[in-house]
């Protein structure tokens, strides 16, 4: 089963192709936002140097949030569109439990923290089991200060990883003292974390109908929230 | 030829299916605005959000109603701008993936370019050259179509939209948005000679639009009404206001026809719709022995029929995308990037 999985959801764009049997291919860009641009040309590229064709993938994975409004929606759209032309299914994963599958083998907790700007971060807690992502803790929109309050009550060592790190790091390590920084190459998006998720999922059936999914934006829109 | 198209620039979202530029083999609009109402205007996050949930539900249906696949398809067209940019990344991305897929070719089309085009559609007889007003929400321009690809903006507004004055206007006299129909709804039952409110010629020479003054001169009327505890009369308002707008758009389109020896106007966008600029558009040009044309009001507001009609002459004159289309919000009439 080939899978195709695209990341849009903070200034780093990527793609990755995966089956059962290896990671064919992963593009990942960390430079500028300009997925619009970028997405379409690194598909075509990774396809047709792993020798394959847009026809040759079964299931598309999409990293539905949260993360940037419009950078979730690029990916989404797209990811649509190809699901919708070719008539394939859609499996989504959330992007604070793909960025943990980055550091699989840390003992401890992982603690994604996404910039969601006012001081506020998106963030999620988790941790592996016999290899296996095991949630501590939903993904959230929080204030920073109440994050800190509910991980130091854990106690434990915590990797924490994610674009909110240049914001947040040193109030985290001040804050906790088991708190741990994954290194930058470690601690940004990538498709190939996603798409294992995508990839275990979509052989357990659990896939989704074009028109079914949906970004994952935990909050509302800015007028939303803020209409009297 | 058949294409599929996309529209998605502003709080409507659509999608066509256009045979050789003329034929609408079907055209389904998902309009938004219940939803944006509430907020007195269009709210872009609102839009894109909306944008991305619907838009493969309005793919389906058109095919349905088609009768049609998507292999059918020649080609995926798309409107790359003018317009809300996360909104024309939504169809942006769908039709470059949808293109892609299908192997077929991606066509970036000019939203007010395809305005134009709606002209297309209704009138199979109707072939370029000719003198275009369109006026919408967002755009008041005087374009010359000089072929199906060549395209002279001749005027322009300096500040606000025609449309942009309907919605403020309609919003302080309490009729509700979107303004345009709201005010020639209650212009009907108004006066329109009861308030001597400006028309801005601006140089009599040029062709160029301004309406910040008239809008600014109702706001003064309304201040110092209120000031003196005087009532209002808001379908007075209403009329007189659109009058001084229709009469500016009217007489600039007739002169600027006049100045090149045009005989032929087409009318596009929103605003379009407007009764009273159809009738005295229809009564000027009658009298200046000018041909005039406007679509139906459905070809009139955004959708993806227009966008179809154009990217047919686009692609039949060598014009086809690469996938790095972008969306850009203030994309200049005859230009792509």
């Amino acid at each position: 089963m080939n899978t195709l999985t695209i990341d849009t959801s903070t200034i780093v764009a990527s793609v990755a192709i995966l089956n059962e049997e290896k990671l064919v291919g992963e593009m990942i860009i960390n430079h500028q936002k300009k997925h619009s641009e970028k997405l379409m040309i690194a598909i075509d590229h990774l396809l047709s140097d792993g020798g394959l064709s847009i026809q040759d993938i079964d299931v598309f994975g999409i990293v539905s949030g949260p993360g940037s409004f419009t950078g979730l929606r690029i990916g989404m759209a797209t990811v649509k569109g190809f699901a919708q032309a070719l008539n394939k299914p859609v499996v989504g994963v959330s992007t604070l439990e793909s960025l943990a599958m980055n550091i699989p083998f840390a003992g401890g907790l992982i603690c994604p923290v996404l910039d969601a700007q006012r001081n506020q971060t998106y963030t999620g807690v988790f941790h592996f089991e016999d290899g296996h992502l095991v949630r501590d803790m939903a993904d959230a929109v929080m204030e920073i200060d109440d994050l800190i309050a509910f991980l130091k009550a854990r106690n434990e060592t915590i990797y924490f990883l994610g674009d909110g790190l240049p914001r947040f790091s040193q109030i985290l390590q001040e804050a906790i003292p088991t708190a741990r920084i994954v290194p930058n190459y470690l601690n940004m998006n990538r498709a190939s974390s996603a798409g294992t998720l995508v990839l275990e999922r979509a052989l357990k059936g659990e896939t989704s109908h074009y028109r079914e999914v949906e970004p994952f934006y935990i909050r509302p829109s800015y007028a939303e929230e803020h209409k009297k | 030829m058949k294409i599929l198209s996309i529209e998605t620039s502003c709080d409507e979202t659509s999608v066509a299916i256009v045979e050789d530029g003329r034929k609408i083999l079907t055209n389904r609009i998902y309009s938004q605005i219940d939803i944006h109402q509430k907020y007195g205007g269009v709210v872009p996050e609102i839009a894109s959000r909306n944008h991305v949930t619907k838009l493969p539900y309005i793919i389906d249906e058109a095919l349905a109603e088609s009768r049609l696949s998507l292999a059918e398809m020649d080609a995926i067209a798309v409107t790359n701008g003018p317009g809300l940019v996360g909104a024309l990344l939504i169809g942006l991305s769908t039709a470059k993936a949808m293109a892609y897929s299908l192997g077929k070719p991606l066509i970036g089309v000019h939203h007010i370019e395809g305005h134009i085009a709606a002209n297309f559609l209704q009138y199979p007889e109707l072939t370029p050259p000719f003198l275009t007003l369109v006026v919408s929400g967002g755009h008041s321009h005087l374009v010359l179509v000089e072929d199906y690809q060549t395209f002279k903006v001749l005027g322009r507004t300096i500040d606000d939209a025609a449309g942009e004055a309907f919605d403020k206007i309609s919003r302080v006299l309490g009729l509700g948005y979107p303004g345009g129909p709201a005010i020639d709804a209650a212009a009907k039952n108004g006066n329109p000679e009861a308030i001597a409110f400006p028309r801005v010629m601006l140089d009599k020479t040029r062709y160029d639009f301004s309406f910040s003054g008239l809008k600014s001169a109702v706001l003064n009327y309304l201040n110092g009404k209120k000031m003196k505890n005087e009532a209002i009369n808001p379908d007075d308002v209403a009329a007189s206001f659109q009058l001084a707008v229709i009469e500016v758009l009217v007489s600039k389109t007739i002169s600027c026809a006049n100045s090149i020896g045009m005989k032929t106007i087409c009318m596009a966008g929103g605003v379009s719709c407007n009764s009273l600029l159809r009738k005295m558009m229809g009564q000027a040009a009658a009298e200046a022995g000018m041909t005039l044309y406007y679509p139906d009001p459905i070809l009139c507001t955004d959708n993806a029929a227009m966008i179809g009609s154009m990217a047919y002459y686009n692609y039949i004159n060598g014009e086809e995308s690469d996938l790095s289309l972008n969306g850009i919000p203030g994309l200049k009439i005859g230009t792509r990037q």
